[in-house]
C-alpha cells in the first residue's frame, strides 16, 4: 500500500518542479542576503556559519510547508486519500516523506555548496552534511502538523510560522552546535545524536497528529 | 461519589456550572490569603540573601508565576487530550479559560525577570536558556490563541487547538532541556521534588506559599473564566434563561 501511494507522490513532486525548485531558489537568496548583509569574517563565518545556515535551512522548509497539502486539499485528492485509504496515516506519511526529499533530502546534497558560500572550513562539511540529514526529517514532520492545520485557511503563512517554528528550536540548537563543534575541531556527536533523537520523536507523533489536523481541515471545506 | 462518576458528570457544563461555585469562593478565599501571608512573609520578614541583597526579593513573585505557567500549559496539553479522546466540551472552556490566563502569567514571569536580572546580571533582558523557554512557552500559548482565532466553527476550533496543545505539550521538555543546556547563566531551580532546597526554611517557607497560592489563584481565575464561558455558549439554554429569570423575580 506504501509503494504506490509512494509512486504517486513522487510522480507530482518531479512534475511540479517549482515546489522544488523555489525553496532552493529562496535559500540561496537568503545566503546571499546574509553574506551581503554582514560581511562575514574568517573568525565569525566558523562562530555563525553554522547558526545563518540552519536559519536559513528552518524558513526555507517553513516556506515549502505551506504547499504541502495546499493544491490537494483545493481539488479535493485530499479527502478522497483520507476516506478511502484503508490507513490514512501511511497515505499521509508517503506525502510527508516525498516533501523530506524536495527539501531536507536536498539540502544535505546541496550542503557543500551552502558551506562555500557561507565560508565554512572543509573540514565541517561532512558533519554539516550528516546534521541536515539527522534534523531535517524532524522538520517535515513536526512541520507537517501545523500545515495540516492551518490547510483550511486560504492565508496560512504567518499562522503556520506562528505555529512551527518555536517547534523548530531544539533543531536549530543542536544542529548550529553540531557544525559549530566541527569548526571548532571536536568531535560533535554528542548534537548529532541529539538531532537522531528528536527526528525520531517526530516521527513517532508527527505523522499521527498530521492525520488528525487533516481531519479536521477537511471538516472546515 | 465515585470518580467514574464524577468523570460522566463532568460530561455535563450545567453540572461543572453548579458545582464549581462554592469552588471559586473557596480557592478564592485560600489565594487572598496565601497571598497576603506570602507577600508580607516575603517581602518583610525573610532575610536578606548574602549576595543579592534585598533585590532577591522579587523571587517571590517571579518563580510561582514561572511555575504554574508551566502548570498551565501542561493542564491544557491534558485537557486537550480530553477532548481529542472523550470529546468533553468542558474541556474546550478549559481550554479557552486557561490561554488567556497562561499569557498573563508568562509575560508577568518575563517582566519580573528582567527587573530581577537588572541589578543581578546587570541587563534587562538576557538570551538566558530559561529566559527562552519561558519566551517560547508564551510564543505556543500566542500560536493556539491565533489559531483559535482563525476558526469560527466552534467544535472545530476546540479540537485543531486541543491537537496543538498536546503537541506543544509532548515538545516542551525537549524545547526546555535544549535551551538550557544551550546557555544558562541562571541559577538552578529554587523548587525540585527530588532535592531539599538549597535555602534557609526562612527563605523557601514563604517561596511555597507564594506558589501554592498563585496555584490557587490560578484555579480561581481559571474556574471563573469557565463559569462565563459557560453561560455564554449555553446561553439559548433553558436552564441558563431560568438563572436570569429567577434572579429578576427575587430582586424585585
Amino acid at each position: 500500500m506504501f509503494a504506490p501511494l509512494f509512486a504517486r507522490e513522487l510522480r507530482v513532486l518531479l512534475r511540479n518542479r517549482g515546489a522544488v525548485f523555489n525553496p532552493m531558489a529562496f535559500m540561496f537568496l537568503a545566503v546571499m542576503l546574509f553574506a551581503v548583509g554582514s560581511p562575514l569574517t574568517d573568525n565569525s563565518r566558523a562562530q555563525f556559519g553554522g547558526a545563518i545556515l540552519w536559519i536559513i535551512v528552518l524558513l526555507t522548509n517553513m516556506l515549502s510547508l505551506d504547499s504541502l497539502f495546499r493544491r490537494d486539499y483545493d481539488n479535493g485528492v485530499l479527502e478522497q486519500v483520507i476516506s478511502t485509504a484503508a490507513v490514512p496515516f501511511v497515505a499521509v506519511l508517503s506525502r510527508m516523506l516525498v516533501q523530506w526529499i524536495g527539501t531536507g533530502l536536498l539540502m544535505t546534497l546541496l550542503a557543500p555548496l551552502l558551506c562555500l558560500f557561507l565560508g565554512l572550513p572543509n573540514q565541517a562539511i561532512p558533519i554539516t552534511m550528516l546534521a541536515l540529514l539527522l534534523g531535517t526529517p524532524a522538520l517535515s514532520l513536526l512541520g507537517a502538523v501545523g500545515a495540516a492545520i492551518t490547510v483550511g485557511f486560504s492565508r496560512g503563512g504567518i499562522l503556520l510560522g506562528l505555529l512551527v517554528l518555536p517547534m523548530f528550536l531544539p533543531v536549530l540548537i543542536f544542529g548550529a552546535s553540531a557544525i559549530s563543534q566541527a569548526v571548532a575541531g571536536e568531535g560533535s556527536s554528542a548534537p548529532l545524536y541529539w538531532l537522531a533523537f528528536i527526528s525520531m520523536l517526530a516521527l513517532t507523533i508527527g505523522p499521527f497528529a498530521t492525520t488528525a489536523g487533516l481531519r479536521i481541515s477537511l471538516q472546515m471545506q | 461519589m465515585s470518580l467514574k462518576e464524577l468523570w460522566h458528570k463532568l460530561g455535563s457544563p450545567r453540572w461543572f456550572y453548579q458545582m464549581s461555585s462554592p469552588w471559586v469562593t473557596a480557592f478564592g478565599f485560600a489565594a487572598a490569603l496565601l497571598l497576603v501571608i506570602g507577600v508580607i512573609w516575603g517581602l518583610v520578614y525573610a532575610p536578606q540573601d548574602y549576595q543579592q541583597g534585598n533585590s532577591f526579593r522579587i523571587m517571590y513573585v517571579h518563580v510561582p508565576a514561572a511555575m504554574v505557567a508551566q502548570s498551565v500549559y501542561i493542564g491544557m496539553g491534558v485537557a486537550g487530550f480530553v477532548l481529542f479522546v472523550w470529546r468533553m466540551k468542558l474541556a474546550d472552556v478549559a481550554i479557552a479559560a486557561c490561554l488567556p490566563f497562561g499569557v498573563m502569567l508568562t509575560t508577568l514571569a518575563l517582566f519580573t525577570g528582567g527587573v530581577w536580572g537588572r541589578p543581578t546580571w546587570g541587563t534587562w533582558w538576557e538570551w538566558d536558556g530559561r529566559t527562552v523557554s519561558t519566551l517560547v512557552l508564551l510564543f505556543l500559548f500566542i500560536g493556539i490563541y491565533a489559531l483559535r482565532e482563525a476558526i469560527v466553527d466552534v467544535e472545530l476550533r476546540g479540537r485543531a487547538s486541543a491537537l496543538l496543545a498536546m503537541v506543544g505539550t509532548i515538545n516542551i521538555p525537549v524545547i526546555k532541556y535544549s535551551v538550557e543546556w544551550w546557555n544558562t547563566l541562571h541559577q538552578p531551580a529554587s523548587f525540585t521534588i527530588s532535592e531539599k532546597p538549597t535555602m534557609p526554611p526562612e527563605m523557601w517557607l514563604p517561596l511555597l506559599v507564594m506558589v501554592l497560592g498563585i496555584y490557587c489563584y490560578a484555579a480561581h481565575n481559571i474556574m471563573s473564566r469557565m463559569r462565563i464561558e459557560i453561560l455564554q455558549r449555553e446561553s439559548r439554554t433553558q436552564w441558563v434563561r431560568n438563572l436570569f429569570v429567577v434572579d429578576k423575580v427575587s430582586g424585585t
